[in-house]
């Protein structure tokens, strides 16, 4: 029971993340709880089929259809996080103002919570379709274990859908003035780890070079499921035996997406008529 | 901003990927999974070169290829094989485990 907890937590955690953090994230936006819900639901519905067909996508492309699937998910959700930390470098400081005069949910921005919306459909897909595989294993199971299993699987993902609560009530904390600048960084470790991980299945896949495995081990003071290095590897990618292509990746994601913020800030700084 | 994005991260994967040698001449080595154990349950693999690691799933239920210290999570589906690259590995060992099973599946990859 407590295994089935373990696995269905860890698949549910990086979703629950995403959507606190995109939640506070997106705090003054008119109408966001609604795209998030929608993101998350598609995403749900989503993993379902794809669990559904999962067996077809594995046969494609030589027997690397799921890394493939994997890895498009991924980059697409970097794409997504990025363009939205982009047009909140760029809406930021109206926001903050607007959000301190007239209380929340007074912008408009549909463009960021499309994005947003995305993001968090694609996020719940890539772990939720694993989750559904799992647990409809279980369900086929005969035997006395299986509602043990089943009510490990509940408990994980209640645990899961917490630690998303949780994230999202201590960024309501944060004052206005300071919480995009604290949720932008946090976003920016997300889309950081998502590349990383991005590399690792295309390494398994043998379309990318490793370079160097591991290029270090960090897994006697910090492993991978330990509690800390759980969240670590949830909210930025923590791995404590990391390839070097995949450091090259999170490295280069972390840079490019920080760049573009500047970029679109200073912009907006010298035209602040430009809503 | 999304489609520049979008082009510079690609664009590097999709150049290597193009470049990446053929796949035949990695070694290859085979676990079979069979009431949910994993044998062999050590496979010795050559340090410093990159591998073949096939999985053969011979039960009926789908698994989960997972390890944290070869950084690979791999779906195995009833009765079928799934492969993973590993390495070039630097000498040591590293473990696996079938994640839907772990109390049974259980194995590890030494390179040397």
């Amino acid at each position: 029971m407590l295994a089935a907890a373990v696995i269905v937590f860890r698949e549910s955690l990086e979703a629950a993340l995403v959507i606190g953090i995109v939640a506070a994230a997106t705090r003054p936006i008119s109408g966001r709880i609604w795209w998030i819900a929608l993101g998350a639901f598609a995403g749900i519905v989503g993993s379902i089929g794809v669990a559904e067909v999962a067996q077809s996508i594995a046969q494609l492309a030589g027997g690397y259809g799921q890394e493939l699937f994997s890895a498009v998910v991924l980059a697409l959700a970097v794409a997504m996080l990025a363009w939205h930390n982009v047009w909140m470098a760029s809406h930021g400081r109206q926001m903050a103002a607007q959000a301190r005069e007239l209380g929340c949910s007074v912008v408009r921005g549909e463009a960021a919570l499309t994005a947003i919306a995305t993001a968090v459909a694609l996020t719940v897909l890539r772990e939720g379709s694993e989750t559904v595989l799992f647990l409809g294993g279980i369900a086929s199971s005969a035997g006395s274990t299986r509602f043990a299993l089943a009510a490990g699987g509940a408990l994980g993902l209640v645990a899961g859908a917490a630690a998303g609560v949780l994230i999202y009530a201590g960024l309501l904390r944060v004052p206005v003035r300071q919480l995009f600048g604290v949720t932008g960084w946090l976003i920016l470790l997300l889309a950081a780890g998502m590349a990383g991980q991005c590399a690792r299945v295309l390494i398994q896949a043998d379309l990318l070079p490793a370079l160097v495995s591991p290029l270090w081990d960090t897994s006697k003071w910090m492993p991978d499921n330990s509690a800390v290095g759980t969240l670590l590897h949830a909210l930025m990618g923590y791995q404590a035996q990391p390839s070097g292509t995949q450091v090259l990746f999170y490295l280069a994601a972390l840079v490019l997406i920080f760049v573009a913020m500047r970029r679109a800030q200073s912009r907006s700084a010298q035209s602040p008529s430009a809503a | 901003m999304t489609a520049q994005v979008l082009i510079r991260k690609l664009l590097p994967v999709l150049l290597v990927a193009a470049c990446a040698p053929a796949l035949a001449d990695d070694p290859e080595f085979t676990l079979q999974l069979r009431e949910h154990r994993f044998t062999p349950s050590e496979v010795k693999v050559p340090a410093g070169a990159k591998v073949r690691l096939v999985i053969d799933n011979q039960d009926g239920t789908v698994e989960e290829f997972d390890s944290f210290a070869l950084n690979r999570e791999k779906l195995v589906f009833p009765n079928s094989k799934g492969t993973v690259f590993i390495g070039p590995l630097k000498p040591g060992r590293y473990e696996f485990m079938g994640e839907f099973n772990q109390s049974t599946a259980k194995g590890v990859v030494v390179a040397e």
